[in-house]
């Protein structure tokens, strides 16, 4: 089953965007193998020089790093990691608040929501 | 990259009937790219003449340098819109068929994909479904190690199962120096797979450019760029 990507935007940066996602989510492990250009292609349903192009940016960015014959591999950088996932949850968590504001709920209201909703178990 | 594919003011006519007027274009070499276009519009045509089964009213088509003939099927693998198999024929006569008419078939590669997609080689072509013929077909022309691969829509009129199946073997076979030229007016199946696309319009090219760079600068599919350009 290919990824649901849209096909109005760019390719290339659907697939960065995914590709870290999994990195940050721990489905690809730090220091482990990543799949071959062509094997990712074929599972994302993409053109081969499009994932290429995805994943000489990750690398750019040190998330994946590339071993001359063997293949790219995750960084095996931790700290990076877990400060990259710090800076994703940030930016989910504000979007939240903006679109709570929207609906009129202050930041103190919304967190007041959220407790009584995880008491009731239902977050 | 090299250029694979040259058309300089390529015209055919069919009678009065004028089916390509005066085409310049050129392919590089390593690319996927989709010729797309209305219903007679010319895809099929152009293909033709890429493969030798028509010859140019005006104008020259030159395959990796030369002149469609010998050479260029040597190195052109091509997927007709409609079948050329004798269909009482069993796959694996096909798969020698094959292998004595192309130097670069890879017989071992051939197996090997209709293993994975549980077909039997001893079954007759008739006996298959529609999509099952199409997989043979294509099995049989991404397993030559060709320079340029011409697929005359290889996804109509299959289900999309059948498609998914299609379009990953063509990411997964062929050669990276290779370049695909694929024609379809399924275009929201296989935009994601194109590098680039040529846009064919009344035996006119309308547009080439890459699939990224439509995203990037009108924000839109390839598909909806087409419904766009070619509105009745």
């Amino acid at each position: 089953m290919p990824w649901n990507l849209d096909s109005s935007r760019p390719i290339y940066t659907q697939l960065v965007e995914r590709i870290q996602l999994d990195i940050l989510a721990g489905k690809y492990q730090p220091g482990a193998r990543l799949p071959s250009v062509r094997d990712l292609a074929s599972e994302a349903g993409v053109n081969p020089n499009t994932m290429q192009k995805a994943l000489a940016e990750l690398e750019r960015e040190n998330l994946v790093h590339s071993a001359r014959t063997s293949g790219r591999f995750i960084t095996e950088d931790t700290a990076m990691i877990e400060k990259m996932r710090e800076e994703l949850a940030t930016a989910q968590i504000r979007e939240f608040f903006e679109k709570m504001q929207q609906m009129g709920f202050s930041s103190q209201k919304t967190i007041v929501l959220i407790e009584k909703m995880m008491k009731e178990g239902k977050a | 990259m090299k250029t694979i594919l040259e058309c300089k003011n390529l015209s055919k006519r069919y009678g009065r009937t004028q089916a390509l007027s005066g085409i310049n274009l050129s392919l590089k070499s390593g690319r996927i790219i989709g010729l797309l276009g209305p219903n007679g519009s010319g895809k099929t045509t152009l293909i033709k003449l890429i493969n030798g089964l028509l010859t140019p009213t005006e104008g020259e088509i030159l395959i990796d340098g030369t002149a469609p003939g010998v050479r260029s099927k040597s190195i052109v693998s091509y997927l007709p819109e409609r079948t050329y198999l004798d269909e009482s024929m069993r796959i694996a006569e096909a798969i020698d068929y094959f292998g004595d008419f192309y130097r670069d078939f890879d017989r071992n590669k051939a197996l090997k994909m209709l293993k994975k997609v549980n077909l039997d080689p001893s079954l007759r072509i008739k006996t298959l479904s529609k999509g099952n013929k199409e997989k043979v077909q294509l099995i049989l022309v991404m397993s030559r190690r060709a320079k340029l691969y011409c697929l005359d829509e290889p996804i109509a009129g299959v289900d999309p199962a059948a498609r998914d199946y299609i379009l990953s073997t063509i990411i997964n076979n062929y050669e990276p120096d290779a370049t695909i030229l694929l024609s379809t007016h399924l275009i929201s199946d296989v935009e994601n797979i194109l590098d680039e696309v040529v846009f064919i319009q009344n035996g006119h090219i309308r547009m080439q450019e890459e699939v990224e760079t439509i995203r990037d600068k009108e924000g839109k599919s390839v598909d909806d760029l087409f419904r766009e350009v070619f509105k009745c």
